[in-house]
C-alpha cells in the first residue's frame, strides 16, 4: 500500500525510496526517560545530515512487563534507559511524536521483550506501525521466559499488529532480531537461519511488511557471505511480501578509542553497501562506555551515511554454494519440516536442538553446540550438536574454553580495530 | 550445576568445592558477563549455578534459600544495576539463612556509567559486601574479595 495523499509512509516504501536514490538509511539505538528528552533526540536523528529513521527504544522495566518499576522509577525522578511506551500517557507519547515522525521520518519501537503484548497494545494506539524482535530471538537470549509462552504472545502480538493496516494508509512493518543473535560469537549460517524464520513465522501471522537483520560479527568475508545469503533465502521463500535487508552495527565488545569505534562502523557501512543493504543499525564511539549522547549517535549517523563508504570492490554474491548459504538453508528447511505451523516448528526445533544456541543459557535451549573464532576472525562451529548441519561441517578437536579464552574471543574486534597495525595472527579460540 | 562445570569436572571432590551463584538482575539481558563470571569461578574451585539474564527477584530469592552458596556473584551492566541490586539484596537480607550470605556485585550499575559515592554507599547500605566497577582491576579486585572469603576456595 503507498502513501499517496497522506502525511505518513511506510518504513519499508521510504527505506526502498532511498535505496533506490543511492541512500543507505541509518538509524540510532535511542531511547530517553522523558519525552521532552526523546523527542530531541528523535528531532536530532530526523535533521541529522543523513537518511534517517527514528528509533524510540524502550527502557527495559517496560520490556520485561515491570511496570511497577517504572511507576517507581518516574515518581522518584530516576534515569530510566529507554522510553516507557506503556506507561506515559497516550497523549504524551503523540505530542512527543507529533510534527517530528511524518512522510519523510518514520519512527520504529525497538524493545526486547519475549511477552510483548502490552507493548505492542501502546505502540498500536499511539499510532506507530513499525517495530522489531520475534519469538526465538527475544526470548532464548534474554531471559527464563519459556519459549512456548513467546511464541504464543509474538503470534497474538503479530495478528494485532498485521491488522492495523485495515485502519492505516501505510503497511505495517516488523523487523526480525534472528540475525542478531547473543550480539557475537554465534556463527552467521544459524543467524542467517533465525532470520529467515523469523521472517516467515510474521508472515505465516499475517505481516507483510518485513525487514530482515544481521548483525557485524568479526571477519568481513564472512559478513557478507551471509548477507548474501540472507537476500538469496529472502527471494527465495518470501513471495508476496515487502522486505528488506538491515545491517547492525557490531553488537559485541566495541572498541574504546574513537579511532577504532569509528572504523568499525566503516566497516559495517561498508559491509551493508557491498552487499545492497538497505538500513544501517549505527553504534557511537561511546558505546564501550555508556548510553550514548544524542550528539554521539548524530555523528555515527552521519558518518555512517557518508557516500564516500565504498567496498573496495564490487562484490558477487557467491550464490547458493556459500558455506553460509548452505548452512542456513539446511536448518531453515528442516524446521519448516518439523510442523505445519511455523511457531510449533520453531518450539520443537529449539527443543530438539536443531535451533541451538552457543552459550545461550536460557533454560529451553538445549546447549550442545560449540563454536570458535578462527585465526581471522571467521566463526565455525566446532560442534554443531544437534543441529541438522553435521554433514556440512568438518569434525574437529574439542577443547576446553577458559574465563580468559572467552575474554580473548569476545575482545578480539575491540583489539583489531583498537589497534590499527596489528597483523600478528590471533591464537584459535574454541567457544562454548 | 552448570554445564560447563559439568562437562569439565575440576580436580577436586565435588563435595568439597565452595558453591557459587552468579545471576543477572532482573532487567537486564546481558549474558556475556555472566558467562565470563561462570568460568572464572568454575576456574577458582567453586561449584557454579548460572542462573543466566533476567532473573525475576522471587526466583533469586528462592534460589539463594534453596542453596545457601558460599557466595552470590551479581553482575549488570544495562544501566539499571544500582536499583534492581539494591532492592534485591534488600529483600535477600530478610531472610535469615541468607543473612550473612557474601553478595558481591559489578558491571556498570548506573545509567550515566560510574556510580556516584551516594549510590555506591546505597547498595552497601543495601547488604552488598563489595561493589566493583568496570575499571581495568576490577577482575583482580574481584579476586581478591574471593580469596578473602571464608570458604577459601580461590587459589
Amino acid at each position: 500500500m503507498t502513501a499517496i495523499l497522506t502525511d505518513r509512509i511506510g518504513l519499508h516504501d521510504f527505506v526502498r525510496r532511498a535505496h533506490d536514490a543511492g541512500e543507505l538509511v541509518v538509524q540510532p539505538r535511542m531511547g530517553f526517560g522523558l519525552p521532552e528528552r526523546m523527542r530531541a533526540g528523535l528531532v536530532a536523528t530526523k535533521t541529522a545530515p543523513a537518511t534517517t529513521v527514528g528509533t524510540l527504544t524502550l527502557d527495559s522495566y517496560t520490556r520485561i512487563g515491570d511496570l511497577a518499576a517504572v511507576e517507581r522509577a518516574l515518581a522518584a525522578g530516576s534515569d530510566l534507559n529507554g522510553y516507557p511506551i506503556a506507561s506515559h500517557p497516550l497523549g504524551t507519547t503523540r505530542a512527543m511524536l507529533a510534527g517530528v515522525r511524518d512522510a519523510g521520518f518514520p519512527v520504529q519501537v525497538r524493545h526486547g521483550s519475549a511477552t510483548p503484548s502490552h507493548i505492542f497494545a501502546a505502540l498500536v494506539a499511539a499510532g506507530l506501525d513499525a517495530t522489531e524482535g520475534g519469538p526465538v530471538s527475544y526470548c532464548l537470549p534474554y531471559g527464563r521466559v519459556p519459549l512456548e509462552e513467546s511464541v504464543r504472545e509474538w503470534s497474538r502480538c503479530c495478528e494485532l499488529f498485521a491488522h492495523l493496516r485495515e485502519h492505516l494508509p501505510v503497511e505495517p512493518n516488523l523487523e526480525t532480531f534472528g540475525g542478531c543473535m547473543m550480539g557475537q560469537l554465534c556463527p552467521p549460517g544459524l543467524l542467517v537461519a533465525l532470520s529467515v524464520l523469523e521472517a516467515l513465522f510474521f508472515r505465516s501471522r499475517g505481516v507483510r511488511g518485513i525487514a530482515v537483520s544481521y548483525a557485524q560479527q568479526a571477519n568481513p568475508v564472512q559478513d557478507q557471505e551471509a548477507v548474501f545469503a540472507l537476500r538469496r533465502l529472502c527471494a527465495e521463500l518470501l513471495p508476496d511480501t515487502d522486505w528488506h535487508v538491515v545491517v547492525y552495527a557490531y553488537m559485541g565488545l566495541y572498541p574504546v578509542t574513537p579511532r577504532g569505534a569509528r572504523r568499525l562502523l566503516t566497516a559495517a557501512a561498508e559491509l551493508a553497501r557491498a552487499t545492497g543493504a538497505e538500513r544501517l543499525i549505527v553504534k557511537t564511539v561511546a558505546e564501550s562506555e555508556r548510553i550514548p549522547t544524542i550528539a554521539e549517535n548524530v555523528d555515527a549517523l552521519t558518518h555512517a551515511a557518508t557516500r564516500q563508504i565504498r567496498p573496495a570492490e564490487p562484490l558477487a554474491d557467491p550464490g547458493a554454494d556459500s558455506e553460509t548459504y548452505q548452512q542456513a538453508r539446511a536448518i531453515v528447511d528442516a524446521v519448516r519440516d518439523v510442523d505445519q505451523d511455523l511457531g510449533r516448528a520453531l518450539l520443537h526445533s529449539v527443543k530438539r536442538g536443531y535451533l541451538d544456541v552457543p552459550y545461550c543459557r536460557h533454560p529451553d535451549n538445549l546447549g550442545r553446540t560449540r563454536s570458535y573464532l578462527d585465526r581471522d576472525g571467521t566463526l565455525r562451529w566446532a560442534d554443531p550438536g544437534l543441529m541438522p548441519i553435521g554433514h556440512l561441517v568438518p569434525r574437529r578437536r574439542s577443547r576446553q574454553v577458559t574465563s580468559a579464552g572467552l575474554m580473548d574471543a569476545l575482545g578480539y574486534v575491540r583489539r583489531k580495530f583498537d589497534s590499527f597495525e596489528e597483523s600478528a595472527p590471533e591464537p584459535i579460540l574454541e567457544l562454548r | 550445576m552448570s554445564e560447563l562445570a559439568r562437562l569439565n569436572p575440576a580436580p577436586v571432590p565435588s563435595s568439597r568445592r565452595p558453591t557459587a551463584i552468579v545471576s543477572g538482575l532482573s532487567s537486564d539481558a546481558h549474558t556475556w558477563n555472566l558467562v565470563f563470571l561462570e568460568l572464572l569461578l568454575d576456574e577458582l574451585g567453586f561449584l557454579v549455578t548460572n542462573l543466566g539474564p533476567c532473573v525475576p527477584d522471587d526466583l533469586l530469592v528462592a534460589e539463594c534459600l534453596d542453596h545457601v552458596p558460599d557466595v552470590l556473584v551479581l553482575s549488570s551492566v544495562n544501566g539499571h544495576g544500582y536499583a534492581d541490586g539494591a532492592r534485591v539484596v534488600r529483600r535477600l537480607r530478610e531472610h535469615t539463612p541468607l543473612a550473612a550470605l557474601p553478595v558481591a556485585i559489578g558491571g556498570k550499575l548506573g545509567v550515566a556509567g560510574g556510580l556516584t559515592a551516594g549510590q555506591r554507599d546505597e547498595l552497601v547500605a543495601a547488604g552488598c559486601d563489595a561493589v566493583f566497577e568496570e575499571h581495568a582491576d576490577a577482575v583482580a579486585s574481584f579476586r581478591g574479595f574471593l580469596r578473602a572469603l571464608p570458604v577459601r576456595a580461590a587459589r
